[in-house]
């Protein structure tokens, strides 16, 4: 077990509650969970001990990241942690991420954020932000036209600064799928249809036990993406998000099915967890997107399957 | 949600096994062809196991005093892997060293280990499983087949079938109903070790859908068994048969059924320098689950190096790594057939229909998907 989850999870449910998350997609100050996050020491997670940072491996932030996402919190908490670590002089306020690519880009977190981590070419730029709501309702993502942008402040990561996005969304989508199996089961337990706990409904019961493979398999594949060094290699980012990807958009229509009408109201909260299961799909590449590096990569090796993955994440 | 199947990592001793147990497999597999290789399950090659068995290789969870490595299921893990993903025949051994083996020693007496564990590890003894009946499939409660009192010891009268290498079986482990009746569900069953050689015994092999012979019926007319064929204690049956089964469900063999396939699809792709994005994004697809299902099964593979039974997340891996077993011959035999410009040769062709023709098996034996989700629902407190 972890020793810094505890605490972190004390924490969340301390600051992340439901009302709280909502106050802020309907546009209440972030000041006071940002400066709850701030004050904590977290944020520093992955900063090399000489910079004063925790210097954590990537293999023990995972499970920080995961608890962000099992309870929603609507701030760039582990964007912020890969930005501290990326650059000497990181700002205090929370900053988001994103690749620039010659065409507009949705950012997860972008209307909270004081600053987009950006990058383009083999640089990294840092701007304040300037995003527009993409006007889906209770969505904190805004648009970025990224160009033109300032000087570089400093190299873009081996591997690229989208490696690093996608196995902190990995982490998020994995701890999402969690609370909502956990809350999907709870519901099927509770709700009673035809005289008895649906949960006791065998199409029920399979549906969900296939929602928990899911559930594990993305767990899984998120460690995969961060067991090895910081920035994650591609075959590690690759199997973390494609894997994590694949699972979300399964997971929520799951959830959605079991919980029936009352799970597609405002009022319930499953839907602060699937809307950001789908957001996180699609942010820094769907399963297709690094299915084909993956892809590519694969094909370049002579030998076996199974060897190709067991020397990956050896 | 079942938090216990987090990563682990195999120990470096026995990940130092690898290359040992590599040049033996390849010497075995190198010659043939992938449409063999893929059978490697099936691969009856009992001088190959008894290699296997004299190299150390077999018996690597049993206690040396039993003629076992003492090394634990890592050991095996690794063991195994290197077997299915170079297509090694496995069958003359598999079930014995799998699960019978490891049942006799959480069981059987003092006698029964010390006679039939160190055969297993030598690779001289073939196992088979006497679970199914004509009206017992998954419902396995059901059982009729009855093993009743004599002076001497029990009469066995009735039938198993699907019966995997009966035809080339030493004994049975069976599932036998000592006293009651089929209404008495999972009350009155016991454990018997069966000599197939026995008079009585009539094994009728079945054949399949691709040509092959590997299972059977066997049939009990009056067979007389000494006393000591009960194995573990009488009427505990069904505990014992669930113990096993999470021998059975847990192993990487749950997930690489269809490897020799899709290595000889990729093959082919690379011969054929197929580069475009839908074939990049399927290998890229086969590739990450491949990678999250084996870290899966190392998970899995932790829990029992920690002498747990870890049931419910056997269950889980399997019905996991059974589904994409399936999904490779179906999307394989799509993607191939999509390029009529290419040639496809006629051994990576037979190998698609061999594992399309028999993966409908992988999520039948073991337990079909639908009582492994069953489990997995009971382990997420639905019900």
């Amino acid at each position: 077990m972890n020793e810094f989850l505890e605490p972190f999870e004390r924490m969340l449910e301390d600051i992340a509650t439901p009302a709280a998350v909502r106050a802020i997609e309907q546009g209440s100050s972030i000041d006071a969970m940002w400066r709850a996050f701030a004050e904590s020491g977290f944020l520093d997670a992955l900063v090399p001990e000489e910079r004063g940072g925790a210097g954590l491996p990537l293999s023990e932030v995972q499970p920080l990241w995961m608890a962000l996402g099992r309870h929603a919190v609507p701030l760039p908490v582990g964007e912020t942690m890969i930005a501290r670590a990326l650059l000497a002089d990181a700002p205090e306020a929370p900053v988001a991420l994103a690749v620039a690519e010659g065409a507009a880009v949705v950012v997860p977190c972008g209307l909270v954020a004081a600053h987009l981590l950006v990058e383009s070419g083999d640089g990294l730029y840092l701007v304040e932000t300037f995003g527009e709501p993409t006007g889906v309702p209770a969505s904190l993502a805004a648009r970025f036209d990224l160009s033109p942008l300032p000087a570089p402040v400093a190299p873009a990561p081996e591997g690229g600064l989208r490696g690093l996005a996608a196995i902190l969304r990995a982490a998020l989508i994995a701890g999402a799928a969690d609370r909502l199996t956990a809350m999907t089961a709870t519901y099927a337990n509770e709700r009673v249809q035809f005289g008895k706990p649906i949960g006791r409904q065998q199409a029920l019961q399979q549906q969900m036990a296939v929602m928990a493979e899911e559930t594990v398999a993305a767990r899984v594949a998120s460690q995969l993406g961060c067991v090895g060094a910081f920035p994650p290699a591609l075959v590690a980012a690759a199997t973390a998000k494609s894997v994590a990807s694949r699972a979300a958009a399964r997971i929520a229509a799951t959830a959605h099915a079991v919980h029936g009408a009352i799970g597609i109201s405002e009022e319930h909260d499953l839907q602060l967890f699937t809307r950001r299961l789908h957001e996180w799909r699609l942010a820094d590449g769907s399963e297709t997107y690094w299915n084909r590096l993956l892809g590519a990569s694969r094909l370049t090796d002579p030998g076996r399957s199974v060897d190709y993955v067991r020397e990956a994440f050896a | 949600m079942f938090d216990t199947l987090t990563l682990a990592s195999l120990p470096a001793a026995d990940e130092a096994l690898r290359p040992a147990i590599r040049a033996l497999a390849d010497e075995a597999a190198a010659q043939a062809s992938a449409d063999v290789r893929a059978r490697s399950w099936s691969g009856f090659d009992p001088a190959f196991s008894r290699r296997l068995g004299a190299a150390g290789f077999l018996g690597l969870t049993l206690p040396k005093a039993y003629g076992g490595q003492e090394r634990g299921p890592f050991a095996r893990f690794v063991v195994v892997e290197e077997l299915l993903s170079a297509g090694a025949p496995v069958a003359a051994h598999w079930i014995a060293d799998r699960q019978s083996a490891p049942l006799i020693l959480n069981y059987g007496s003092e006698a029964q280990r010390s006679f039939y564990i160190p055969r297993i590890c030598r690779g001289e003894l073939v196992f088979c499983i006497g679970m199914s009946e004509p009206g017992s499939g998954s419902d396995l409660a059901s059982v009729r087949t009855r093993a009743d009192r004599t002076k001497s010891g029990w009469r066995v009268n009735g039938q198993k079938i699907w019966t995997t290498n009966a035809m080339h079986g030493d004994y049975m482990i069976a599932l036998l109903r000592t006293s009651g009746t089929s209404e008495d569900r999972h009350a009155g069953l016991s454990q018997l070790i069966i000599d197939l050689k026995a008079p009585g015994v009539t094994v009728r092999p079945i054949s399949d859908l691709a040509g092959d012979a590997h299972f059977a019926e066997v049939f009990f007319d009056n067979v007389d068994l000494p006393a000591d064929a009960l194995i573990g204690h009488e009427g505990e049956g069904w505990k014992q048969v669930t113990a096993e089964l999470a021998f059975e469900r847990s192993g990487p063999e749950r997930i690489y059924s269809s490897v020799v396939l899709l290595d000889a699809w990729i093959a082919h792709l690379r011969g054929m320098k197929r580069d475009d994005a839908a074939t990049l994004g399927l290998v890229g697809d086969f590739t990450a689950r491949l990678a999250t299902l084996r870290a899966m099964s190392i998970a899995c593979t932790a829990r029992l190096a920690l002498g747990e039974s870890p049931v419910t997340e056997a269950s889980l891996v399997k019905d996991l790594g059974t589904a994409f077993e399936q999904e490779l011959p179906v999307a394989i035999g799509d993607d191939l057939a999509a390029h009529p410009e290419e040639a496809v040769d006629a051994e990576l062709y037979r190998t698609l229909m061999f594992v399309t023709h028999v993966a409908p098996s992988f999520s039948l034996r073991g337990g079909t998907r639908e009582v492994l989700r069953g489990i997995i629902a009971r382990g997420m407190g639905l019900r």
